[in-house]
């Protein structure tokens, strides 16, 4: 450690260095690719500081492509938050597509940040958000590609802390071999948790060396270091227990909740890329979590409570926003919009707002409900009445209450009806194939209702100019829901179920041409459901899958099933298991779950609860309406319900683009207004 | 008949401005549909005044012309704007350049001149610098004499739609060489025509008439875009519409 500090020239001791651009040398190999410009960065509100400036230098990653990975608000946040600190920065990195991949091996030039082109095998952290699990493979071409060694154990105190966050590291274990820690729950305060913990250790003359900083940052609530934690397994291949090594680390480690989302009013500068993104608008997120209790639902589970922004917090980011990117459109986020206390005269006050600027406002997400058409009417007043989308999620009233999505056939109809005669055109209708204890007959009834969608639609519309597109996603049992104890869908019985749904909906062509059909089939389901419950002997998969050449899985044209099946029959061979044991095999109550020392503050009897009232079919509340049913994450982790409302109103401003002194009303509002996922 | 929104039209165009702006350094590697989103970006921010078309889905006023590839910077694209509101030139295309991102500067703007006819049917060549690093002056020479001296070099180029040969002869007016700091330099002016001759093709109608093949990724900069004038040279762009100005303003002044 003496030899360290002295060798530190700089202001920081330890290993201080000026960090060179890659760019000079990347730029000639971006004259031979596909879409250059997502490597160059620059994009507005982007930021570099001087390497030098700094104590601790995080590198943020999202593993998709860059117009995947750009709009993300989860790494934008963390991005503004970091580089507010004067003494970090942080800079962006994505997956490189192979083209460019294949060049930089070639001419040893390694993974690098858009921002600044800093090598990221230069940085203290490497934080990467997992929102699914199709990202792991681009996890080891980065870490290989930045000449990091892939495997935790290998990495020296020169290499960056591999951290995960987002939804998938509440069950990190399936990546634990290449992770060095995995963050749970809300970053926006666990970050600076991290970085005072690196930056202390670094001033110290890195002590105890890497190991001595991964116990420190064990001990920072919500951080979980697997390597201090020991998995053995039983004769029957699950599960026997989860033990820490050390007892400087927390048995269980629990999740991390921001309660007022007021004070962090982030992203407040939107970055806005040059190149094409897959969101082509600002977002503001206006609560966060839900306690609808839909039974298939990660998301809502592991994010509870409900924290709302208030109205006046909302109306400030949007402006700010705007006025920061230039967008022409606000998406209001969330996971159930239009659930939010005042949304109805949120809406309204911002169409008042942004009306003659050609704004456009629209919520990404919806459940059936005829105030959900009111309130997109409002959100697109004047605009284009093209797409509106609802999520039944359940073919069949049986099936809606098993996943606790509760809404009636009639009324389906009636919200449906209600949107064309208002003049939406199309109205698109998302749905989940193999749901627990569905049948054929479930899914069958999707067809009945988009044909009598149709029928209604076109006697209330008076048109014959409307359309309905069923759009279909294979269900996925997640660790942390009532539904990780269900057998999941075999591909095969997908890939039925979808055809002879199609089958239906072609029966009567007159109303069949009115109906699309949108699917993918079940083998990409198969793999997320590995990835998603695995335990730790999932990693030799992921890494073989890898060594054979996968990534971008979740790329139609990258992703190879068979490529997974066959590192998944010759890898789980050894410990007796294969790809069925973890996909389509029902767990028992008392089984040891590979997540169980991982806390998302959600009792493990409630969920199993939970599961008994699917099967039976009996419906849960919301409990922000209903009363408290104990899923016991408020008292686990100290938190509340925070909503409204809170009877403000946004106070008028003078807006970005406004035309004043014209009073005519030509607002676009634009685009796909209300849509899911 | 088709459902029109309610309401009046949108306010119409009352003063067109035509911009020339650059693509620099990194932002060399953007497209033009990527340039396309910036400068519609930048104008909400900066407030520009812009008309929209009429109907459900208004657009800004805006066309762009004759945009450099990409990976070629330029320091001559131009578009034009329509504007609901008359706006000082000056004040727009400053404001304007605050809020695009460094790298696309914008460098002039000047109000399009009544009678001066379109800003597209100005743009008919391009003087292109081509920086080939790693090739001796010599050779370049010697591959560009090859090239004039030619009737016809057929070159493939790759499109959309598959592949389709094209003349680069017949599209390069003039190409001189010259070596700055040890590389070689090729300054040549080329029509366009449909489909467009690129540095790319100039490239490989050198390729094919003389065996030329830079060892490294060659540069090339758009260093002006206009009218072909008498000399063999484009005359600048926006000369009519200032010629225009200047005129009124004269005119004004004896009034």
């Amino acid at each position: 450690m003496f030899a360290d500090m002295a060798a530190g020239a700089g202001g920081y001791p330890g290993r201080v260095m000026t960090v060179e651009s890659l760019y000079p040398r990347l730029e000639p190999l971006l004259a031979q690719v596909a879409k250059p410009i997502q490597y160059v960065g620059g994009e507005l509100n982007a930021q570099i500081k001087p390497w030098d400036d700094v104590a601790v230098h995080w590198a943020l990653m999202y593993p998709d492509a860059y117009e995947v990975g750009l709009p993300n608000q989860g790494l934008m946040i963390l991005y503004e938050v970091l580089n507010e600190r004067p003494d970090a920065l942080a800079e962006r990195t994505y997956a490189v597509w192979p083209d460019l991949a294949g060049l930089m091996r070639e001419h040893g030039v390694g993974q690098f940040t858009v921002d600044a082109h800093r090598p990221v095998r230069e940085f203290d952290l490497l934080g990467v958000s997992f929102a699914t699990e199709l990202g792991y493979t681009n996890l080891l071409e980065a870490l290989d590609l930045a000449g990091v060694p892939l495997h935790a154990v290998d990495r020296d105190e020169s290499h960056p802390v591999v951290v995960a966050g987002g939804h998938a590291a509440f069950n990190p274990e399936p990546v634990s071999d290449f992770v060095d820690c995995a963050v749970l729950g809300d970053g926006e305060q666990v970050v600076g948790d991290i970085t005072d913990v690196v930056a202390a250790w670094k001033e110290q003359g890195r002590p105890g060396g890497r190991v001595e900083l991964l116990a420190r940052l064990a001990r920072v609530e919500g951080v979980y270091v697997p390597r201090f934690y020991a998995v053995t397994y039983g004769a029957d291949g699950t599960i026997a227990e989860v033990l820490r090594t050390r007892d400087d680390v927390p048995p269980r480690v629990g999740k991390r909740t921001v309660m007022d989302l007021d004070e962090w009013p982030y992203p407040k500068q939107p970055l806005v890329p040059l190149a094409e993104s897959v969101h082509e608008r600002m977002s503001v997120e206006i609560f966060r979590g839900c306690t609808r209790g839909c039974r298939f639902c990660q998301a809502g589970m592991i994010t509870r409570p409900v924290r709302e922004r208030t109205i006046t917090g909302i109306g400030s980011m949007v402006d700010a926003g705007l006025k920061a990117t230039g967008y022409e459109e606000v998406g209001l986020l969330s996971l159930s919009s239009a659930d939010h206390s005042e949304i109805g005269q949120l809406a309204k006050e911002l169409a008042d707002r942004y009306e003659g600027t050609n704004t456009g406002l629209s919520l990404p997400s919806t459940r059936v409900d005829a105030f959900n058409v009111t309130l997109a009417n409002e959100l697109s007043r004047n605009g284009r009445r093209s797409g509106l989308t609802f999520a039944p999620e359940g073919g069949s009233e049986r099936i809606r209450r098993v996943i606790n999505k509760t809404v009636s056939k009639e009324d389906l109809v009636r919200t449906v009806t209600t949107a064309y005669a208002n003049g939406w055109r199309q109205v698109k209708l998302y749905f989940m194939c193999g749901l627990p204890t569905e049948t054929d007959e479930d899914v069958l009834e999707i067809a009945e209702l988009a044909v009598e969608v149709i029928r209604a639609g076109r006697e209330a519309s008076g048109s014959k100019d409307i359309r309905c597109t069923v759009s279909i996603g294979g269900f996925v049992p997640k660790p942390h829901t009532p539904f990780q104890w269900a057998a999941q869908a075999s591909a095969e019985t997908i890939d039925h179920r979808l055809r002879i749904l199609r089958e239906a909906i072609n029966a009567d062509r007159r109303i069949g041409r009115s109906i699309g059909l949108r699917y993918h089939d079940g083998k990409p389901g198969v793999i997320e459901g590995l990835l998603s419950r695995g335990d730790r002997r999932v990693g030799r998969v992921i890494e073989r899958v890898w060594r054979d050449g996968g990534h971008f899985d979740g790329w139609s044209e990258h992703f190879s099933f068979q490529r997974w099946t066959t590192a998944a029959a010759e890898e789980l061979a050894a410990f007796g298991l294969d790809l069925d044991w973890y996909t389509t095999r029902e767990r028992t109550e008392h089984e040891v779950l590979p997540w169980d020392h991982l806390d998302s503050g959600l009792d493990k009897e409630w969920l199993w609860d939970d599961w008994q009232d699917a099967i039976s079919e009996d419906e849960v509340g919301d409990c922000r309406w209903t009363g408290c049913y104990d899923c016991g994450v408020c008292p686990t982790m100290g938190t509340e319900i925070q909503i409204g409302p809170t009877g403000r109103s946004l106070i008028p401003l003078s807006v970005v683009g406004a035309r004043p002194q014209v009073d005519v009303d030509v607002d676009a509002a634009a685009t796909d207004p209300v849509h899911t996922h | 008949m088709a459902r029109q929104p309610d309401g009046p039209p949108p306010p119409p165009t009352v003063q067109k401005l035509r911009l020339r702006y650059t693509k620099r350094g990194p932002l060399r590697f953007a497209s033009h549909r990527d340039l396309a989103r910036a400068l519609e970006r930048a104008l909400r921010r900066a407030q520009v005044p812009m008309a929209f078309s009429a109907g459900f889905s208004p657009h800004p006023k805006i066309s762009y012309m004759g945009a450099a590839p990409t990976g070629a910077a330029s320091e001559a694209e131009y578009f034009e704007i329509g504007l609901s509101q008359r706006r000082d030139p000056e004040q727009v295309r400053a404001a304007l350049d605050a809020s695009l991102p460094p790298g696309i500067d914008v460098l002039e703007c000047v109000e399009a001149g009544e009678g001066t006819g379109s800003l597209a049917d100005r743009l008919d060549a391009t003087r292109w610098r081509i920086d080939l690093p790693g090739v001796d002056g010599d050779e370049l020479a010697r591959a560009v004499q090859a090239l004039l001296a030619a009737e016809t070099v057929t070159v493939t180029k790759r499109t959309k739609n598959g592949t389709r040969d094209v003349d680069a002869r017949a599209a390069v007016v003039s190409a001189a060489v010259a070596v700055e700091a040890g590389c070689a330099i090729l300054h040549v002016v080329v029509r366009q025509l449909t489909p467009t001759v690129r540095p790319d093709d100039v490239m490989a109608a050198l390729a094919a008439v003389a065996d030329l093949r830079p060892p490294l990724p060659v540069r090339a900069v758009r260093e002006a875009q206009g009218r072909l004038d008498d000399s063999g040279d484009v005359a600048d762009p926006l000369g009519p519409d200032r010629a225009v100005r200047s005129c009124c303003q004269e005119e004004r002044a004896q009034v």
